[in-house]
């Protein structure tokens, strides 16, 4: 047997990038991706390459284009929500095309484990008209990101590795192939291709619309996508790669229908349209939205033939597959032996540690806020939106990474005060600056919250790239009075002169920003 | 032949460790494995699962489809009842008595223990006490780990070159009180094991073999 590493799904999307010869990996830390930039860290020395952590996810996604566009290689890995923020970089980057290989990892979270939606990024992979490749297990994960180098290069686009939660976060035994040296450094000979003037990007999405029928063609030979017309025509399948394990989990014995399993997108038509002539009813089963079920259906449906999916309710719209959902879906009853034993049984949510900064913090808050009347706690993401949970109760939204602070500003114009928000250091740092940049911009009376952990805790303690005098002094080149700008301990025993400062901040009828300033109890350990 | 396990308990009391000691002794024996565990949010003191498939031949998904699981392994009495619904009917559930009370609701212990003895197949270990006895607090995982190695392909040295790795940047001392709780465990699941197998109800086993800690 060849040599296996064990290896996580998201280990392995990092070492075949090392392998198929990255000079740089960038990322901005958020569950399931993590560990992708963590593993390239963790080797980067021995590979040569380097792997930092980015301010957010739109500074990583460019930083990437830079190094495709001096001719290296360059991986770039997100959770789906933070390609939201990478919109713009990633949309424009099939415009302008690549030089060095440029691939883009971006992992979803069906079933929302540790996530705000749970967004399909192949409609994404579609909307910018590039190439995606979906493993269905660790070693695919390994071989495709492998070949999305290749394939990036080859047709100058960048190329979308699609991972989910239960890839990026299982582990296997993966069989490893010879690394590449690394490309040299070549600056591009079509510098006017990433000058996106409109005469220019006129010219490129020209380009881009162009190189379809290529990688439709690609996509259509791809072994990952796969037609097999045996068994019994009365029904059809139709599913992603995730998919597929589960579909293949429900008949033991094999599938006893023709199915197709797409894992290289553009959709391979063809291949569906095959299917469709052979069965009589077509059952569609996707890890994620159902993004091949409406392709299929289209506006008039598939005349004569049933589509049965999550749009019909033959599955379900929302949540993780299983493979006892799978299952049902073709009317296969995964039977349980047993059902809990226990009458009542309680959730157990995460919690704020003990001992953590953030309880002080929003102990010291609550206190004072409490002489003022109930106004709404606008708040962000990270450990402390566990402080929504009893006994806290702290908080009152939390949307997206930095809409604490600009959504206190639409609060603060439509007439509240005082007005409140809470964020913590690095999400402040990813997209906070820009929301604080414009309340000190209108003088906006509101009092900012920006909890100093020094890490980036919830995902497991990264570098955070704003903290301590570097945060206080950016507070203050962004606009904030210094007299307003004020630095507290939370600690237990600093309850009441926190709660006092705050009470002050609170009253002032201007812009403030106070700091917690205490180390997360995870980090020291 | 195959192994499908669900390793359960609360953030924190080291799931992933055990998981990561079956992962490389099995594949340390050949075996092909798939391991899906949970990280972000409910390390923070949250529910931690983790579902651990081996076996000599493929396997295709990395979760366990429900009511096909060998075994629960749970380092906490209560949360074993959360995959009840992934056990086989044929299955053990090896499990610790000992609580880990992070939530203002937690049940009674009484009930907790009760509702396990319903099961056809319980194995009940002291973690805490075997850890505590060996001076190691925080060991209940491997403790767990070697109660539910009589149903394992494995003997204890196979996780001696993992233990090492994992706890040798704590010192010599931590890797030695670390297999001496996994020895520990062991003994006393072979003991407790024996026991029901001789017919013995599981709350006389557990009492039976608990006396001396």
């Amino acid at each position: 047997m060849k040599k296996q590493e064990l290896l996580l799904g998201d280990e392995a999307v990092a070492l075949a990038a090392l392998h198929a010869g990255i000079s740089g990996a960038y990322s901005y830390p958020g569950t399931p991706a993590t560990e992708i930039l963590e593993y390239v860290q963790s080797r980067a020395k021995e590979f040569n390459v380097t792997a930092s952590w980015s301010a957010n996810e739109k500074v990583a996604y460019e930083g990437a284009i830079g190094m495709s566009y001096c001719g290296k290689r360059a991986l770039t890995s997100m959770k789906h929500v933070g390609l939201n923020v990478a919109a713009d970089p990633f949309v424009n980057s099939g415009i302008t095309g690549v030089d060095g290989g440029l691939v883009l990892c971006v992992a979803d979270d069906p079933g929302m484990h540790s996530s705000q939606n749970e967004q399909d990024s192949r409609y994404l992979a579609r909307f910018a008209l590039i190439p995606c490749l979906e493993p269905l297990n660790q070693q695919e994960a390994y071989d495709m990101t492998r070949e999305a180098f290749d394939l990036s290069e080859r047709f100058k686009t960048p190329v979308m590795v699609r991972i989910v939660t239960r890839l990026a976060h299982s582990r296997a035994g993966v069989v490893t192939m010879e690394g590449r040296a690394q490309n040299a450094l070549r600056i591009t000979e079509d510098a006017a291709g990433y000058i996106l003037l409109p005469s220019n990007a006129r010219i490129q999405y020209d380009k881009l619309a162009a190189k379809q029928s290529a990688l439709e063609e690609y996509a259509a030979k791809s072994p990952h996508n796969r037609i097999c017309l045996d068994g019994d025509r009365k029904l059809g399948i139709l599913c992603n790669a995730m998919a597929f394990n589960y579909v293949r989990e429900a008949f033991p014995a094999g599938i006893p229908h023709p199915y197709v399993k797409v894992g290289c997108y553009p959709t391979p038509m063809g291949m569906i349209r095959k299917l469709v002539e052979t069965v009589d009813e077509i059952v569609v089963v996707e890890e994620g939205y159902p993004f091949l079920e409406e392709l299929l259906r289209g506006v008039v449906g598939v005349a004569g033939k049933a589509v049965h999916g999550k749009l019909d309710g033959r599955l379900p719209r929302t949540g993780e597959l299983t493979p006892a959902i799978a299952a049902r879906a073709f009317g296969i009853a995964m039977e349980s032996a047993f059902a809990p034993t226990l009458e009542k049984l309680p959730g157990r949510p995460p919690a704020l540690c003990p001992g953590c900064p953030h309880a002080d913090s929003y102990r010291a808050l609550k206190l004072a806020a409490g002489d003022f009347p109930k106004v709404p706690i606008f708040s962000d993401i990270g450990c402390y939106t566990l402080s929504f949970y009893p006994p806290y109760n702290a908080v009152d939204s939390c949307v997206d990474m930095g809409a604490s602070i600009a959504m206190a500003i639409g609060a603060a114009h439509a007439g509240i005060h005082p007005v409140m928000c809470s964020i913590g250091d690095s999400t402040f740092g990813h997209s906070g600056m820009t929301g604080l940049l414009t309340a000190a911009y209108e003088k906006l009376p509101m009092t900012v919250f920006i909890l100093d952990n020094g890490t980036v805790a919830m995902t497991g303690k990264q570098d955070t790239l704003l903290t301590g005098d570097a945060l206080v002094n950016a507070v203050i080149g962004l606009g904030v009075e210094p007299e307003h700008v004020r630095v507290l301990s939370p600690l237990p025993k600093n309850l009441e002169e926190n709660a006092r400062i705050i009470r002050e901040e609170l009253a002032y009828k201007g812009l403030s920003v106070i700091i917690p300033k205490r180390d997360c109890v995870q980090a020291k350990r | 032949m195959k192994y499908d396990i669900i390793l359960a308990g609360v953030g924190g009391q080291g799931i992933l460790t055990i998981a990561y000691m079956l992962d490389n002794a099995a594949l340390a024996r050949g075996y092909r494995i798939r391991q899906a565990e949970v990280h972000g949010m409910a390390q923070r003191g949250g529910a931690v699962y983790s579902h651990l498939r081996f076996s000599d031949r493929e396997i295709v998904s990395d979760l366990i489809p429900r009511g096909q699981a060998d075994m629960i392994l749970s380092v906490e009495p209560l949360e074993v009842q959360r995959y009840l619904p992934l056990l086989h009917r044929d299955g053990v559930v090896v499990s610790s008595v000992h609580p880990f009370k992070n939530i203002p609701d937690y049940p009674d212990e009484k009930a907790i223990l009760d509702a396990l003895l319903e099961l056809p197949r319980a194995l009940l270990v002291d973690a805490k006490a075997i850890a505590t006895a060996n001076k190691m607090p925080r060991a209940e995982n491997m403790a767990m780990l070697g109660a539910a190695l009589p149903f394992l392909p494995f003997e204890l040295a196979d996780f001696d070159p993992f233990i090492k790795a994992q706890f040798e940047r704590k010192g010599e001392h931590a890797v030695l009180a670390n297999q001496a709780v996994l020895a520990q465990g062991f003994r006393m699941g072979m003991a407790v094991k024996e026991r029901l197998d001789a017919g013995m109800p599981a709350d006389a086993a557990y009492r039976e073999t608990h006396t001396s800690l």
